[in-house]
């Protein structure tokens, strides 16, 4: 890094397929991108609607009848259905959009977020009194740190 | 003429929210925290501003997968908090500033951040949090608040590098608006937490503390650090973090610290918080890196 410029690439575009691919590398983390921005696109704004009050009604009254409003994949309805927040991450899902379906069940985000780590809420909680979990091994699939 | 007198940084877990809504600060989970942003409320009723500048990100609550800004500004009078699905907070709505947000959309535009211009919205945890956390729980929030929302959802987020350009291009906004006002810039979020995915809970204290050492003194290292880096040491969430670095390149060339509080956890986040004070507030006069051509070239 010299004193005139900052950061080495700030003078022109990073390589956007370096950029991307760096992230699969990453342990237990979807990182939402364009990809899974266009995939989840429909799911993401169902669970948008729930934003509002009388939408949160028709949806507790028949959630089947309510995601069938929606142009979503029978996986992901699926998905929504079982609360399955992994596997709706992997078919395109956003945590903060996600969130509108667990806020309406009741559940915090600390509740909701437990669930997809394989951990027991109390068990999760501990965890992070502690100081949550260390990043150690957790950085790098490949490089294994 | 108006001007930047200071820096604020601070976390906007929704928990936090929660705790002061339903006075919760009494709590041993909680405690440490009140006692943590207690000096920060002193400092604050001493040293208020007219205008907060804040940086927050909104959380699927204004904006949707329809339509997604990079850097947004609210151009409005005034805010109320969204309902983000569970009943908007019982905080008082934001006052803005129109006069002065216009003048910064229009400067930060012919300066060549394309910003986008928003005259109406409601503001979610990311935006009344912070609010709550310095000011506590009064009847009216005690300054009016200028909205920047900047994109952390959907990626690529914008780079530090072109967070801190835009801090710097907002200084320069700020020292040309004609009215005699204190301007502080806020930068919330962060810092390490992930909330998805079975790596969920991460948090580095360490690489946390390191950035919060960093934006003191005129290194402008923080500015430089790539997305992965935030996504690794940090927690898929971490990357919040950039919206920090528009309030540090703010404050131009070197800063001081004059309070911090970092503690962990408030519900799955590090809660991190620092105020900052321009020793020299000096920014360079165009959106260029700094020397990446001299200042006779610019002109």
């Amino acid at each position: 890094m010299s004193d005139k410029n900052p950061c080495e690439n700030a003078g022109g575009p990073i390589d956007i397929h370096a950029y991307l691919g760096e992230f699969d590398d990453i342990p237990g983390t979807r990182v939402y991108t364009a990809q899974r921005a266009r995939q989840g696109y429909h799911l993401n704004q169902f669970a948008m609607s729930l934003m509002k009050a009388e939408n949160r009604e028709r949806w507790k009254a028949d959630e089947r009848a309510y995601l069938d409003e929606w142009p979503m994949t029978e996986e992901q309805k699926q998905g929504v259905l079982a609360r399955d927040y992994n596997r709706l991450l992997d078919l395109g899902g956003n945590i903060y959009f996600l969130a509108k379906v667990f806020s309406t069940d009741g559940l915090s985000f600390l509740q909701a977020v437990s669930t997809m780590t394989g951990m027991k809420l109390e068990d999760y909680q501990a965890m992070m009194i502690a100081g949550g979990r260390s990043p150690e091994g957790q950085r790098s699939i490949k490089e294994h740190r | 003429m108006a001007r930047i007198t200071h820096g604020i940084a601070c976390s906007h877990i929704p928990a936090l929210g929660v705790a002061s809504d339903f006075d919760k600060w009494e709590d041993p989970y909680w405690k440490p925290i009140q006692q943590g942003f207690a000096p920060t409320q002193k400092w604050e009723a001493e040293n208020l501003p007219d205008v907060v500048i804040l940086v927050y990100n909104d959380h699927a609550s204004a904006f949707d997968m329809k339509i997604i800004p990079t850097f947004a500004i609210g151009c409005g009078e005034s805010y109320k908090p969204a309902d983000e699905g569970w009943g908007p907070r019982e905080v008082p709505d934001v006052e803005g500033h129109p006069d002065l947000a216009w003048h910064i959309a229009q400067s930060l535009i012919l300066d060549e951040f394309d910003m986008t211009i928003i005259n109406e919205m409601d503001v979610d945890h990311g935006l009344t949090v912070p609010l709550s956390m310095v000011f506590g729980k009064p009847a009216k929030w005690p300054v009016k608040v200028i909205p920047l929302a900047v994109n952390v959802v959907t990626y690529p987020p914008p780079s530090g590098n072109r967070c801190w350009a835009l801090g710097e291009a907002i200084a320069r906004a700020v020292e040309s608006f004609p009215e005699d006002l204190n301007v502080q810039v806020w930068g919330t979020g962060g810092m390490s937490h992930q909330l998805q995915g079975p790596r969920a809970g991460l948090i580095n204290a360490e690489w946390d503390n390191m950035f919060l050492d960093k934006l003191s003194g005129d290194t402008q290292e923080l500015r430089c650090i790539p997305h992965i880096e935030y996504l690794r040491e940090t927690g898929s969430e971490g990357i919040e973090m950039v919206m920090w670095l528009i309030m540090r390149g703010a404050l131009g060339k070197e800063t001081r610290e004059l309070l911090r509080f970092y503690h962990v956890p408030a519900s799955n986040t590090a809660v991190g918080h620092i105020v900052l004070e321009p020793v020299n507030g000096d920014v360079p006069p165009s959106a260029t890196v700094e020397g990446a051509a001299t200042q006779e070239q610019i002109i």
